[in-house]
């Protein structure tokens, strides 16, 4: 199953400094990087602050163009832009979400989320921008809907996890929600047709081939139907999804998704993992290293299986805590 | 099957270090680092307890490093908050390059999965270290 390519290689062009604690969380702004705009990126830190880089010019190297500090009073774990990329959310220890907005140059806080008991650990937007989830140690899952004037309500608090939730991710395509936890599970969310209530429509444990310790990330291809999880268990799992099965009909059907392929490369935890646009995956680890997983072009009789394209040792000094693909 | 015990083998690599006979030089970097963390019950340091005895330490060559603790009572509510104190100690003491694991002895502790998933977890570590009470030891 493994092969490295050897004319594959990752090779770093900038370092950015200026945070003084740990980079926990990226993101790149999608309405940037493309048709002139030049890219701009948000690292969040446990130095309680966001920082943006945009490159300049279009082509040259990044610089730290914004500070968004004095308002999280613990770390940033976590930031997401709106689709519109006008909004940005950040996801604190100190149990808030703070929304920022920027106008010119500089970002200011437009709205502040409570509501979680404890530290938030992510946030994630819709496809189409209307709702907002987030999720943290307390257990749960909080959906809130985007309404005019940077308004936000929260329109549903979800339990169901054991214990802490790492991560929250919309589906690309359609609006469901997808959560992973210290709980070792993979929780699938949607809206019920009738009563407008969110619950839980399936759950993806050990006995569905899941993981079997903490799962810290979940990400899409761009069709949305395959998902890769990373996990403690030092495994990265390819599931598949049915798109079709799942918008059908009045009734919600769940997300029948198979494991398809695992890794084991790993000496350390998984903490991130991300599809790029062409199918090709990237996933970071306690073990200092960067790898991309690509899908094998021979097809099998049971299905597809992946190559280890190539593996960036020592891609940083400590840890990977998240790989973002500009999709530009 | 055959995933699965590679999977399984792959664990008990990552958990067991590459024991090598300890040189007084190594011992003395740990213990200087270890020896005077207090017990939050008691007055007497966690060497001096026994929690932490010289042949729980060990060290490989890649620079990660396991320390193993004993807590004194098997259900000592306690191990979790020792796991962070050491944590805190060696965080200070130590260059950031080395990756230490603070595990819980085994067959030590009744709830020695969970004390140890929580003392693995990173992200839960970094914020209870950011807990002001244990800054100040």
């Amino acid at each position: 199953m493994n092969f490295v390519d050897d004319s594959v290689e990752l090779r770093e062009v900038q370092k950015l400094e200026g945070h003084t604690d740990r980079v926990w969380g990226l993101a790149w702004n999608p309405a940037t990087g493309s048709a002139g705009i030049p890219a701009v990126l948000a690292s969040c830190s446990g130095d309680k602050t966001v920082r943006i880089w945009q490159q300049n010019p279009s082509n040259g190297p990044f610089q730290c163009t914004a500070v968004l500090e004095e308002t999280h009073t613990r770390t940033v774990r976590s930031c997401a832009w709106s689709p519109s990329g006008k909004l940005l959310a950040t996801a604190s220890f100190d149990a808030t979400t703070a929304i920022w907005e920027h106008s010119g140059g500089d970002f200011e806080c437009v709205s502040t989320l409570e509501g979680h008991e404890n530290e938030v650990k992510s946030v994630s937007w819709n496809a189409s921008g209307s709702l907002l989830a987030t999720c943290g140690r307390d257990k749960s899952v909080w959906i809130w809907e985007v309404l005019p004037g940077n308004e936000f309500e929260c329109v549903s608090v979800l339990q169901g996890h054991a214990q802490d939730v790492k991560m929250v991710q919309w589906h690309p395509t359609v609006d469901v929600l997808f959560s992973c936890s210290y709980d070792n599970t993979v929780k699938v969310w949607a809206e019920d047709g009738d009563s407008d209530d969110w619950h839980c429509v399936q759950t993806l444990g050990e006995s569905n081939n899941g993981h079997s310790s903490t799962v810290w990330a979940l990400s899409f291809n761009a069709t949305g139907d395959k998902m890769v999880t990373s996990s403690d268990d030092l495994t990265i799992k390819i599931w598949g999804a049915d798109i079709i099965r799942m918008q059908s009909g009045g009734i919600f059907a769940p997300l029948p998704a198979i494991m398809i392929e695992q890794f084991f490369q790993y000496i350390g935890q998984v903490f991130t993992s991300e599809y790029d646009r062409e199918g090709v995956i990237a996933s970071g680890a306690a073990d200092d290293a960067v790898r991309l997983f690509v899908e094998s072009e021979e097809s099998k009789i049971d299905g597809p299986t992946y190559n280890l394209l190539t593996r960036k040792e020592k891609a940083h000094d400590m840890d990977i805590n998240s790989v973002q693909w500009n999709s530009a | 099957m055959v995933s699965e015990l590679i999977n399984a083998n792959l664990v008990s690599m990552r958990r067991k270090s590459v024991e090598i006979e300890l040189n007084p030089a190594m011992w003395t970097t740990f213990s200087h680092h270890i020896r005077d963390i207090k017990d939050p019950e008691h007055p007497y340091s966690l060497e001096e307890l026994k929690v932490i005895t010289e042949d729980a330490i060990e060290v490989d060559d890649q620079r990660s490093h396991m320390v193993t603790f004993t807590p004194k009572v098997e259900h000592c509510s306690m191990a979790t908050v020792i796991g962070l104190y050491l944590r805190v100690k060696l965080m200070r003491s130590l260059p950031s390059r080395y990756k230490v694991d603070i595990r819980v002895a085994p067959g030590t502790h009744a709830t020695e999965v969970a004390v140890n998933k929580q003392l693995d977890d990173k992200v839960r570590v970094t914020a209870a270290l950011e807990n002001p009470n244990l800054v100040d030891m």
